[in-house]
């Protein structure tokens, strides 16, 4: 099958998982409790101001026509409103999204990195000690609560040896201003770019020290998959006649290892970000808690406390959009490079 | 001083199942200069043995017991530096299939480079093409091919290819595992005729191994059949097929059709090899043996000298 | 076969089969070590009412936030109460909500996968659209959401971690039945005139269990962690229920100030008893589906 007839039955396929998604949502916020605006208020309400209150946010109106308002109004890129403030939920949403993508992105490298060397190792070094302690160390890494490392880290780094900062972004006020030519201002929201953009090493160095304990935190407790899988294809490609061969030319192990075998076990381990990165906002959402990191998760878990339904709603359509899109990417991405997949 | 000296070898594979004994107790040396064929059918340890003499087994076969002396080396016990600057350099190594052999993504000439590179960091890339691009004209090859890739190559083609890159550090000992059998007839022929002609002017000391008894008897000066891990007989090529004296010898060059006996009725060896994992007690070749006797279903038989051959069968051991 | 009650026959079975366990190299191990690990946990937390020294709701049996001593081996919290009491029963709350949740995926999840991939057709197509739409969701955030919405208390907690994790069940069970429907032995059924609700529980189910078990296993763990997840953000359940859930939340605070010892062990705790199922979880499916032995 040709790509773009793969790219257009996959777009197709997503659609209606996408309307799923977002149909499930809508029906778990606004069916399955009730009536989300009196579950807001904790005390009984003057019944006249519940009736403002939700006509405000168009939550009076049949179920029906709510649906639809909700459907043509994420067309619009309009999440919803806030509870608490009538705000418009994608505000928030744009603005607290580039830290978690920073978060997450920096997470994926450690995840990968970490993951790959030591499947690497452990597939040199078959069943020996080393390959069981890895082992171990892939299926057990997954069973650390995420929040449980993140402040066992804080504990031991930040706290008692004050490498690194406790939690937050950067230091007020230092925030990366990204690339300014002239009058017209970027910024990519993403502040290790951004003050590389800036030339500022000072926020630069910040930035990453800022960045270094969530992202490891992360990293580490998703990396368990990538250690077995790197793992067991390197195992099955370290077989295979051509590094033999390459070996009995005396090519150095280093060569051997990481030029011949690792090309060869790395298509999976794409296919499997893919199929993590799910895995990775979720945990994410802990990770932002546990270290006060300014993104998505930690404005979720904020509005949790504040009953703020609509603007949950809001933002676990956002969480489930850009999942989906992720991996119809992934999957497109997975299909230019390796044409036998191609259904 | 014979160039390669193996004692006793003994090469398992560990498995879930069991412990296999690929190579089990087999004894061999190699004068400089000469050509050994070793055949066996498939199975039977004969590339296992090949891959040891360099220490290539692959896990979980590991060497158990035995030495190995390569040119003074202690192959079973030198440090892996040691024999990683043997591989290529002192020895050279064919493999079965060129395709899967050589690096699909890299270039000829890179090949050259990098292997030449890995050993003689000195030189230069552009003396190593130079090296590689000599090497390929030498067999047969146009040297401006140097910059294609390896699917760019018929089969026959690919496998000089390897040979080039086996002989290009100037090895004394070059280890050919079924060269010629991913090849068809008629290339198959001028790879044997290559690798006579640069055995005779490169002063080489040849292993062939195969399961084609045709080519060794060419090539050969001296055969090892092996069967089921162990040597079944050891001999000078011209009084092996003469009189072969182990059974299975017997057995296997008489399944070989002869186009010039009219009439004749194609033999096999009846059964099939051994399950490793649970050998038959006594000689492993006694189930399939037209000649087995008591003594051999119940003791293993030793290889022994015999005239100028060794061989192992109790029909050659009047003790 | 014989006409042993059931009971008696699971525990003469059991022995041996534990024994056959370390037989079966290094996964037996591995499921060997999570079952002791898990089993200790869950005696530690049923006999908790005996040897608890303190009760664990109790405030104030001791000073607030004091380290560990002799008369509080773990320390005391912010509100005077005995961490060991609490790490001893803080278990009961996570081994329900695991039980129940995973209880509940099963009974939907199996039924549903073995009907809709053993039918075939639309029934097929739609169920594996939405388990997918489902699976392919961030799990923690959904179960966020439901939880949000629903309220707290066991119940609500169980049901939100298992609407997550029911198609990860569904999918298993489809893989194995769209494999052993084609098998021969149940095309033979088929042809010897069995119907389709005998073939599915007499062929089918048998099979189709061993990785069922595997799947709730590792279910549980993430069950235990989601749970853990879930009371983090405050979708937990009401404070005086001793929960290893709660003292991770409220540890936490108090880390800054150098309080250590009101986070680390209920931690730890949680890390075993999420490790002990994962082990074994591991351990069922590398034994269930051994991967390729070289």
């Amino acid at each position: 099958m040709s790509l773009r007839s793969y790219i257009i039955a996959r777009i197709l396929l997503t659609i209606p998982m996408i309307m799923l998604l977002l149909t499930f949502v809508f029906l778990v916020v606004r069916v399955l409790p009730g009536d989300p605006a009196s579950l807001h208020f904790e005390k009984q309400v003057d019944p006249q101001l519940l009736l403002q209150f939700k006509r405000r946010l168009g939550l009076d109106k049949p179920l029906e026509i709510q649906y639809i308002d909700y459907l043509s109004g994420l067309l619009r890129g309009d999440f919803g409103k806030s509870m608490q403030d009538f705000s418009p939920v994608s505000q928030q949403i744009f603005s607290a999204f580039p830290a978690t993508l920073e978060l997450a992105i920096w997470a994926t490298i450690i995840m990968i990195s970490v993951g790959v060397v030591l499947g690497v190792q452990a597939s040199r070094s078959y069943n020996s000690l080393p390959d069981h302690s890895i082992r171990v160390f892939g299926t057990a890494s997954y069973a650390i609560p995420v929040f449980f490392l993140g402040e066992v880290m804080i504990m031991i780094f930040a706290i008692y040896l004050h490498l690194f900062p406790a939690g937050d972004r950067i230091y007020a006020g230092m925030e990366p201003t990204g690339l300014t030519i002239g009058d017209m201002h970027w910024k990519s929201g993403l502040y290790v770019m951004d003050s590389i953009l800036e030339g500022n090493p000072e926020k630069l160095l910040m930035s990453v020290r800022y960045l270094f304990l969530p992202s490891l935190t992360l990293g580490m407790v998703l990396c368990g998959i990538f250690v077995r899988l790197t793992r067991g294809n390197m195992l099955e490609t370290l077989q295979l006649d051509f590094v033999t061969a390459a070996r009995a030319r005396g090519l150095k192990e280093r060569t051997v290892v990481y030029g011949y075998a690792l090309r060869n076990a790395f298509l999976p381990i794409l296919t499997m970000m893919g199929l993590q990165f799910a895995a990775l906002l979720a945990g994410a959402v802990l990770t932002e808690t546990t270290f006060s990191w300014p993104g998505l998760g930690r404005y979720l878990v904020d509005r949790i406390t504040f009953r703020d339904y609509t603007a949950i709603q809001g933002v676990v359509v956002f969480f489930g959009l850009v999942v989906a899109i992720v991996s119809l990417a992934v999957d497109i991405l997975y299909a230019y490079l390796d044409p036998r997949i191609r259904f | 001083m014979p160039l390669l000296d193996i004692q006793s070898l003994v090469v398992e594979y560990h498995t879930v199942r069991a412990n296999v004994k690929a190579v089990d107790r087999v004894s061999l040396s190699m004068e400089k200069g000469r050509t050994l064929g070793l055949v066996g059918e498939s199975g039977c340890g004969k590339s296992t043995l090949g891959l040891s003499t360099v220490r290539l087994v692959p896990p979980p076969g590991k060497i158990v017991r035995g030495h190995i002396t390569l040119d003074g080396i202690d192959v079973v016990n030198c440090p892996d530096e040691e024999i990683r600057r043997v591989r290529g350099k002192r020895v050279g190594y064919i493999f079965q299939d060129p395709m899967t052999s050589l690096n699909p993504v890299k270039k000829i000439g890179d090949h050259f480079v990098e292997i030449i590179q890995t050993h003689e960091p000195e030189v230069t890339e552009e003396d190593a093409l130079k090296r590689g691009k000599d090497m390929l004209e030498r067999l047969g090859i146009l040297p401006e091919r140097i910059g294609d890739f390896p699917h760019q190559f018929s089969g026959g083609m690919r496998q000089r290819v390897m040979i080039g890159l086996a002989l290009v550090l100037g090895p004394d000992l070059l280890i050919a595992d079924e060269p010629t059998t991913s090849l068809d007839v008629i290339v198959e022929a001028q790879i044997i005729e290559l690798l006579k002609e640069l055995k005779e002017s490169l002063g080489l000391t040849l292993i062939l191994i195969t399961h084609n008894i045709g080519i060794v008897a060419e090539t050969a000066d001296r055969v090892a059949v092996m069967y089921a891990g162990r040597i079944a007989e050891l001999g000078e090529t011209y009084s092996l097929f003469e009189k072969p004296l182990h059974p299975y010898t017997q057995a296997l060059l008489n399944s070989v059709p002869n186009i010039t006996k009219k009439g004749q009725v194609l033999s096999w060896i009846p059964g099939a090899p051994p399950d490793l994992a649970e050998p038959p007690v006594g000689c492993l070749y006694h189930p399939r043996c037209a000649y087995a006797f008591d003594r051999c279903k119940k003791e293993e038989p030793l290889l022994l000298r015999h005239d100028d051959s060794e061989v192992a069968c109790h029909l050659y051991d009047k003790r | 076969m014989s006409d042993e009650r059931p009971k008696g026959r699971i525990v003469v079975q059991l022995f041996p089969a534990l024994k056959d366990l370390t037989r079966r190299g290094l996964a037996g191990w591995v499921i060997l070590a999570g079952a002791t690990v898990v089993s200790l946990i869950a005696i530690m937390t049923v006999i908790s009412p005996w040897i608890s020294p303190y009760n664990p709701i109790d405030i104030n049996v001791g000073p607030i936030l004091s380290p560990p001593s002799s008369q509080h081996p773990l320390g005391t919290n912010h509100l005077g109460q005995d961490m060991l009491s609490r790490v001893y029963s803080g278990g009961a709350i996570m081994f329900q909500v695991a039980i129940l949740s995973v209880t509940v995926c099963i009974v939907v999840g199996v039924p549903i996968g073995l009907f809709a991939s053993y039918t075939g057709g639309y029934t097929d197509k739609v169920a594996s659209l939405v388990m997918d739409s489902i699976y392919a969701f961030p799990g923690l955030v959904l179960a966020i959401a439901i939880a949000a919405m629903l309220g707290p208390g066991v119940v609500n907690m169980a049901l939100s971690i298992a609407v997550v994790y029911v198609p990860s069940y569904f999918r298993i069970i489809r893989s194995q039945v769209l494999t052993i429907k084609e098998l021969p032995y149940a095309e033979a059924a088929r042809m010897m005139g069995a119907t389709g609700r005998s073939t599915l529980f007499s062929y089918i189910l048998p099979n189709v269990i061993p990785s069922i078990v595997a799947v709730a296993t590792i279910n549980f763990a993430d069950a235990i962690l989601t749970a853990a997840g879930l009371t983090f953000v405050g979708l937990g359940l009401p404070i005086s229920t001793p929960d290893w859930g709660w003292d991770l939340t409220y540890g936490r605070r108090l880390l800054t100030s150098g309080t250590w010892w009101v986070i680390t062990f209920p931690g730890l705790m949680v890390v075993l008893l999420a490790l002990g199922f994962t082990l074994m979880g591991e351990g069922l499916s590398e034994l269930f589906n051994p991967r390729l032995q070289r």
